[in-house]
């Protein structure tokens, strides 16, 4: 990247070695999780700072410059996903019923209520797991052993923080489906952490 | 009465909308009895913690 006049009067954190480094870390990562393809990841990361960075925009500070590329990185994904059909439709998510059978029957009984022995009760020292190596692995596991559909849905809505109608519109899933398929990755999500973190550290 | 698989549901909802009255109301009676979904409810607050902070932590390989 060459250096443009309109930024020398602020700070380019285009330049901060560092900084860019562990951005990009985190956009790969994020976006291998959503295509499930390293290469599509690798690419749409490449592309995403480069439209970020042609746009010889001046950015007040480091949360701004991440902002702005992860809101372009979010339109790439959508735009691969809508390509590839990687996400819900009505056929992959009948696909799952068995896999769902699965998660009921082993949290709630035949009237609906839980389980003794699936019964949540409280997570110890949540706030120590946060600042844990192992944690984080665990946790990113439990997110790679959910169906693809789940994942790709629970991410925009978690990580990029799209709200529930620009999710259904962005995939063509109607509300009701889109909140059973939320309900169903956080379901999950927390009976994998619960066994692989949590029942371990007691 | 609602039973715990329905309260899950909600209580998942409550995390991407402003739930309404009678299913605020509805939550609220239900988790004064059931430790189970109390939980459930404060551990859905808490995996929006957690992934919040996801894409921030590096992979510890590459320290």
């Amino acid at each position: 990247m060459t250096h443009h006049s309109s930024l020398a009067q602020n700070h380019d954190w285009t330049q901060d070695q560092a900084f860019m480094n562990d951005l990009r870390q985190q956009m790969v990562k994020f976006t291998k999780l959503q295509l499930h393809d390293e290469q599509l990841a690798e690419d749409a990361v490449q592309e995403a700072f480069i439209g970020a960075l042609k746009n010889q925009q001046t950015f007040t500070g480091k949360a701004a410059l991440k902002t702005w590329v992860f809101a372009i990185l979010k339109h790439k994904i959508i735009d691969i996903i809508r390509k590839n059909k990687r996400l819900v439709t009505s056929s992959t998510l009948q696909n799952n019923d068995e896999d769902q059978i699965d998660v009921w029957d082993k949290s709630f009984d035949e009237r609906g209520y839980w389980h003794l022995s699936e019964r949540p009760n409280t997570w110890l020292q949540p706030e120590d797991s946060v600042a844990s190596d192992q944690f984080w692995l665990v946790f990113e596991t439990c997110l790679n052993a959910l169906p693809a559909n789940y994942s790709s849905v629970y991410m925009m809505r978690e990580f990029i923080g799209l709200t529930t109608e620009e999710i259904c519109q962005q995939t063509n899933t109607n509300k009701n489906s889109l909140n059973v398929l939320l309900y169903r990755a956080r379901l999950k999500l927390r009976v994998c952490l619960q066994k692989n973190w949590f029942d371990q550290g007691a | 009465m609602i039973n715990c698989k329905e309260v899950t549901k909600l209580l998942s909802e409550a995390q991407d909308r402003k739930l309404n009255l009678a299913e605020k109301i509805t939550l609220k009676i239900h988790t004064s009895m059931c430790a189970g979904c109390r939980n459930f409810g404060i551990q859905m607050k808490q995996l929006k913690v957690f992934s919040s902070h996801f894409l921030d932590k590096k992979d510890p390989s590459e320290k």
